[in-house]
Order: C-alpha cells, then structure tokens, then sequence
C-alpha cells in the first residue's frame, strides 16, 4: 500500500525533517505515528499527499512510485488517499450533506451514485439525522465525523488522519475512534499521527515512533510509550 | 451526462457564481476593458482612415502641377509642354485653363458649386498637369522647367505623402504604446479582481486539493470568471463604438463635411473587423487576467 525507501526529506530552509525513512505499510493496516512535536509526523504525511517533493529516496502508492509524478497526475494519486486533519476544514456555508457531497461532485461522480453514498457514509459516521445542519450547529466531534465522511465518500483505499482527535475532549475522541476502527474494518488501511497516548495504548495497533526525523520504533500492538510535556 | 460533462458543468456554475459575488471590482475590471477596446478602436478608426488618406493621394497626387502667370503665351506654354515631354518619366501633359479649372471645381463641390456664382473674377490659375510614372520623378521633372518664363508655382506632392506616412506612423505606435499600457491595466485589474475570488474560496480550494479535484477543475471558474468579464467589456466597448462612430459618421456625412467623410472606413465596413478583435482581446485579458491572479498559488 505505501512504501518509503530510504526517504530523507529537507525544506528549503535548511531543516531536515525526516532522515532515511524505511516504512512499508500493508493493506488493512492499522498504523499509529507517534513521536515529539517536530518529530517529523505531518511531513511524512505531506510526502504521501504529495504536498512536498522527498529530497531523497523512493514512495510508492498502491504499487506505484510516486516520488516524482508530473503536477498533473497529483489529484488522481490523492484520490486514492482520504485524508482528515486535526482541524477538520469544512465549508461553512454548506451542509454536512453537502459538505461531504462535494468531495464526490468534483470528481465527477454520478448523481445517482452521489445520493447513495453521501447518506450511506454519513450514516457510518453516525450523522444521518444532522445531514441539513450547517457546520456552526455541531459539535466538534460531530465536524470531524463529517470531515472523515468526506474523506471516506469517494472510497479511497487508504484513509490518513493528521492528529484527528487533537482538537477533541478524551470522550469524543473515542467517538472517533470507533468511527476510524469501523472504516478500518472494511478494509480500508489508516494511518494516523497523534499524540494521544490512551489511545495508542488501549488500540493495541501497530506503532511507528519518529524522533528528529528518524524512525527509532516500529513494533505491532504497540503502545504510546513517551510522556510528551504539554500533551 | 457524462462524467466530464458534469464537471464542466460544475465549473461553469462556480464561475458564475463568482462573477455575481464580485460584482464591485467587477464593475472595474469590465470598465478598464471596456475603456482599452473603445480607445483601441478610436485609434483602429483612425488608423484606417488615415491609410485611405495615404492611398488615396498617393494615386491622385502622382502628378506635377505646374501654375502658370495670366499673362503667360500660348508660345510659351509649348515651349514648357516640350520641355517636359523630353522626359521618359512623363506619361502625359495637359492644360489645363482658368474657366476650366473653375468649371472642375464647381462640379466637384456639387449641390454647393453655386457658391463659386459669386466669385468677381476666378481666382484659379492656368495650369499644367503633367502625369508621372511614379510621384518620386517630381523632384526632377520640377527642377528641368523651374526657371522658364511664364511660370508661376510648381506644386507636387511629395513631401505631403511623406508627411502623411510619417503622421499615421506616429498615430499607429502612439495607439500601440497606449493601447499596450492600458491592456497591462487591464489585465492587472482584472487579476486583482479574481484574487478576491481566490482569496474567498481559499478553503474550499484547499479542500478541493486534498480531494484530489484537478487544477483545471480548480482553476475553470475562474478563468470563467475572467473570461466572462473581458466578453462584457467586448460587447460593451463594441456597442458603444459601433453606435458612437456611425453617430459620428452621420453626422460628419452632413454636407459641410462631405471632402472629409470620404476618408473615413464605412462603418458598416469596420465593425465587423472591430467585433472580431474586441471578443478576441477582451476574452483574452480576461483569461489573462486571471491566470496571472493563480499563478502562484496553484503550485500547491
Ligand atoms: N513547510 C516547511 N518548511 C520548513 N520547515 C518545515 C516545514 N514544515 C515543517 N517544517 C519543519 O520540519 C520539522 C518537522 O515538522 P512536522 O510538521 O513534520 O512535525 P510533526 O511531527 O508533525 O509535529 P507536530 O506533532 O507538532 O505536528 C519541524 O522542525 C518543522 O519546523
Ligand atoms: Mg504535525
């Protein structure tokens, strides 16, 4: 599914960010990334998106190098990854449904097949009864279940989240959560940087620990491990 | 419909709709488009015009006029009619009298010859007309009879062609540099204008990367948008060019005017060229315009 070889990436300013990046991510996995603040998470996440270039090394998406692609074929590599941010980034002046109709409009999707996935995913995420709300009537778990419908709608075989519970409190959290481990379910493979330590430990799922841009553990139904200040 | 029918669909809509959210700075960008087409077609007009002008004299003035004193012989006027065919560059002399000349010109004046009735004695000058193969053997022709008897003036028209050339030069860049200038202001307003557009759907655009829509699906409504604009301004500037000149015309046809209207393009002739170019550049400042406003920030 996602595999780095020997990936090391520096901005231009100088910082190098993740240093020989050896990662490879299997079908249905479940992935948490941990590690400090700086450690190196959202960028290797970037590289995945293709929102930045590796300065060295080698991606591959769904069997398919994508270290360099052309500009162009950028959006077709990001719909085949879903992707959730801790600030979930909905339209305010659209509905949930349409908030998550939207992802499917852009492509082009049918609207028969829109009209029967927006409802269906949204149900997944458990908000069939706030379809004609407006993002500024949820609550915050409630924004990044539609955030994750959205993400999930178009079925993409992999679902990345960047710290999705971070704007949430302990109990919504795990609301998320289940949401994410039913996706995982059906098959789709998630990765997800965090620094919820509960969490981590009570998933029991494979962990891929970064420090200053190096990978310093990756163990199966591992645990959070590291007390990070602040968090 | 197809897929990619329902994607063009779609950024039509968002162009619209960003049309109509804009329509203040809109307002500007149409005005500034609206304004560069009009003044480009003032100078179109006069550009032609003048060209008419050129040609027109070119044709006409190939020709040596050489005016004669009233007291002059009918000797002396063969003796300069020799003298002239001499030359190989002459195709033909002719004289031309007094009443004659006179006679010319109340014809060419038309409805208004009577005026001339009331003129005591006739002004007008014989004069010989002698015909050149081409305007440039003036000078010499001029210079071989300059100094006989019974000449009062040699007139040609040289320098009048050169002067006329070099005016309508200055006129044609003169429009080139300002219609350049104002289309620079154009497409700069107009960049700015699809900024405000870009800026209010900055996260829905940020969004719509991340769901992996294409940059031409993400950069559609706003060349719409721009195009939109400029096609405004075209049919604008076209209405009130095509209207103003033939108002214009009209009135210049009036009959004071009459020796100086027929220099002037037909409207009739002109607009259809004038449409063509209007739409043309006026969808391209547009499109212009807003590419330049993405440039930058596509590269996300
Ligand atoms: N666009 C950028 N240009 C330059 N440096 C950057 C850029 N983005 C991130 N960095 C730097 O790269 C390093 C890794 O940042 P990154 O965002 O990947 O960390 P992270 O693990 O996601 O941290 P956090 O847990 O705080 O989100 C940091 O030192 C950061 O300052
Ligand atoms: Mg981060």
């Amino acid at each position: 599914m996602i595999r780095f070889v020997n990936v090391n990436k520096e901005y231009k300013n100088g910082v190098k960010a993740l240093s020989n990046i050896n990662l490879f991510i299997d079908k249905g996995e479940f992935v948490f990334l941990v590690g400090p603040s700086g450690a190196g998470k959202s960028t290797l996440i970037k590289l995945i998106l293709k929102e930045e270039n590796p300065t060295e090394g080698r991606i591959y998406l769904n069997n398919r190098d994508i270290t360099y692609v052309k500009n162009r074929k950028i959006p077709y590599i990001r719909r085949s990854v879903g992707v959730v941010f801790q600030d979930f980034r909905l339209l305010p002046n659209k509905t949930v449904y349409e908030n998550v109709s939207f992802a499917m409009e852009i492509i082009g999707a049918h609207p028969k097949d829109i009209r029967r996935n927006v409802p269906m995913v949204l149900s997944m995420v458990d908000l069939s009864d706030k379809a004609h709300n407006y993002p500024h009537e949820l609550s915050g778990g409630e924004h990044q279940r539609v955030a994750i419908a959205r993400a999930i709608v178009n079925s993409p075989p992999i679902l990345i989240a960047d710290e999705p519970t971070g704007n949430l409190d302990p109990e919504t959290a795990w609301g998320i959560m289940k949401v994410l481990r039913d996706i995982n379910r059906r098959g789709t493979t998630i990765l997800m940087a965090t620094h919820a330590k509960d969490i981590v430990d009570a998933m029991k799922r494979r962990v891929v620990e970064i420090e200053k841009g190096v990978i310093v553990r990756d163990e199966e139904k591992g645990v959070y491990e590291h007390e990070i200040p602040g968090y | 419909m197809s897929m990619r029918f329902r994607v063009i669909k779609n950024i039509l809509k968002q162009g619209f709709k960003g049309l109509w959210r804009n329509k203040g700075m809109g307002l500007a960008s149409v005005t500034s488009i609206t304004a560069v087409l009009v003044i480009l077609g003032i100078f179109l007009i006069l550009i032609l015009s003048l060209n008419n002008v050129v040609m027109d004299t070119r044709e006409k003035f190939d020709e040596v006029q050489v005016f004669l004193e009233d007291e002059i012989t009918a000797s002396q006027i063969e003796e300069i009619e020799n003298r002239v065919k001499e030359s190989d560059k002459v195709i033909s002399v002719i004289f031309k009298s007094k009443d004659q000349a006179l006679e010319e010109m109340k014809k060419s004046w038309g409805d208004e010859g009577y005026l001339l009735n009331g003129l005591e004695t006739n002004p007008l000058p014989h004069t010989l007309i002698i015909k050149l193969k081409d305007i440039e053997y003036a000078d010499s022709v001029a210079k071989s009879i300059e100094n006989m008897e019974g000449i009062e003036e040699i007139q040609y028209n040289q320098d009048i062609i050169e002067k006329l050339v070099l005016f309508s030069n200055y006129i044609r860049n003169g429009g080139l540099v300002v219609v350049s200038i104002l289309l620079l202001v154009s497409v700069f307003i107009i960049s700015n204008t699809i900024k405000l557009t870009v800026t209010a759907r900055k996260t829905e655009i940020n969004i719509m990367k991340y769901v992996g829509a294409t940059n031409g699906y993400i950069r559609g409504p706003f060349v719409i948008e721009g195009l939109l604009f400029g096609l405004i301004g075209a049919v604008i500037s076209i209405l009130i060019v095509s209207y103003g000149y033939n108002y214009f015309f009209n009135a210049a046809s009036d009959k004071l005017y009459v020796l100086f209207t027929v220099y002037l393009v037909p409207p009739k002739a002109l607009m259809k060229d004038v449409m063509i170019i209007f739409i043309a550049i006026g969808a391209g400042i547009g499109a212009l315009g807003s590419l330049v406003s993405m440039k930058r920030f596509l590269n996300v």
